[in-house]
């Protein structure tokens, strides 16, 4: 994604950030329909090490599940001369230098592995593609929306991989297995450009309101763009049996096209685009 | 290992709390937002009906209530409410033909819908205004 980082009234890609924008969250309670042990109460402030020059102050969502206390909002100032340009750069220096409770998941540190996904400055990110330089001061990192907290930043995807299980990512063939490949065309293969690249961090299913609300039955983007990208795999032959699955008023038609999917996801995929997609897929096969 | 201390339920991370409003997500609760304002418009509707056909002093009463000024602003709530919906109806039917899903069409789309709504709305009150004389 090489487009202007400048923040902009047309989004042209996802990796931009947002300009100032009139509401930072909606306007409603703060606890709103809050649990009692999910409160988050400010902790901490940990202050620069002597002698920073360029501070930048963090302000990190914390847990602690052996403490017994509720989840609280910790504020680190981070030494940016002593520090990578990354949002992971600085979780890692401030885990290295100050705080070595800090937890989060990482792995590959350039964005492939979405292990690192979680809410920067309000918005669905991975952490080791976004620059500390984009974010507002003070910056606020929050594990991934509407899921379970084991530790800090790390949310409990089960239930998450248990939907994608359910659509059965795999290639389901009738007829016999050829002595070489299943063969494609280029145009057949070119087809799931777009799809094949999902990396399932999660972003945009935590960032979808009706995942928020229905999330329960409701697939949500990451899986139903997968379940596309079977859908229109030319080799798979299931795909009669793929769409009686999904034609379900929860697990696909919960989808209102409300695109916070497609405005969130770091590798510039278009989940929304993919459950449009299915549903005209639906159609056409009644027709 | 026969633990009886019972485990501590884990705290869901915040959602509609926290997340950043966009675009996206701002202009898809406006459209449900308005056809629900539209719904208790079509009520008022009926009930101003009734009353014209009930005779004039019925009617007097909601007349009253329509040319004050908070029955003005609450129509022109509901005019505004009327053609975003419209607007935004429009915007949802191209997305059905699976058009415009690209970010920047999204945007695009976005901001025309806001801004034609806000035209039409002062163009439908501008015109009134000038047919009632």
């Amino acid at each position: 994604m090489t487009t202007s980082k400048r923040p902009a009234m047309i989004i042209e890609s996802s990796d931009q950030i947002a300009r100032a924008t009139l509401l930072k969250r909606f306007p409603v309670p703060r606890n709103f329909g809050v649990t009692p042990q999910s409160r988050i109460f400010r902790g901490k402030t940990w202050p620069a090490p002597a002698g920073a020059i360029r501070i930048k102050a963090f302000e990190i969502y914390r847990y602690d599940p052996d403490s017994g206390e509720n989840p609280h909002l910790d504020t680190f100032e981070v030494d940016l001369d002593d520090c990578g340009p990354m949002v992971l750069d600085a979780l890692i220096w401030i885990k290295n230098k100050i705080d070595s409770t800090l937890t989060f998941r990482r792995s590959c540190r350039e964005g492939i592995c979405g292990s690192c996904s979680m809410n920067i400055d309000g918005a669905n990110w991975l952490a080791c593609t976004r620059f500390i330089s984009d974010l507002a001061t003070p910056a606020t990192i929050y594990p991934l929306a509407n899921l379970e907290i084991i530790k800090d930043l790390v949310p409990d995807l089960t239930h998450l991989f248990a939907q994608y299980s359910m659509i059965e990512p795999w290639l389901k063939t009738k007829t016999p297995a050829p002595d070489g490949e299943r063969l494609q065309s280029p145009e057949e293969r070119k087809k799931i450009d777009g799809y094949y690249e999902c990396i399932l961090c999660f972003c945009c299913t935590s960032g979808c309101p009706s995942h928020w609300w229905n999330g329960e039955r409701f697939l949500g983007p990451a899986v139903l763009l997968h379940a596309w990208r079977w859908l229109i795999d030319s080799r798979d032959e299931a795909t009669g049996e793929r769409l009686d699955e999904l034609e379900d008023p929860f697990r696909l038609y919960r989808c209102h096209t409300i695109l916070n999917c497609t405005r969130t996801c770091p590798k510039g995929l278009n989940p929304g685009k993919a459950i449009a997609e299915i549903k005209k897929m639906l159609i056409e096969r009644k027709s | 290992m026969p633990d009886a201390t019972p485990k501590r339920p884990r705290p869901l991370s915040p959602h509609i709390q926290h997340y950043r409003p966009q675009l996206t997500s701002v202009l898809s609760i406006a459209n449900r937002v308005s056809g629900l304002v539209l719904s208790a418009f079509a009520i008022g509707l009926v009930v101003w009906l009734t009353a014209a056909a009930a005779g004039p002093q019925a009617y007097g009463v909601v007349h009253h209530a329509v040319v004050s000024w908070p029955g003005q602003a609450i129509l022109f709530g509901c005019t505004f409410a009327f053609f975003l919906h419209l607007c935004g109806g429009i915007r949802h039917l191209i997305w059905d033909t699976v058009h415009g899903f690209d970010l920047r069409s999204i945007y695009v789309s976005g901001w025309a819908v806001v801004v034609s709504s806000t035209v039409l709305t002062i163009t439908a009150w501008v015109a009134s205004a000038f047919l009632a004389g």
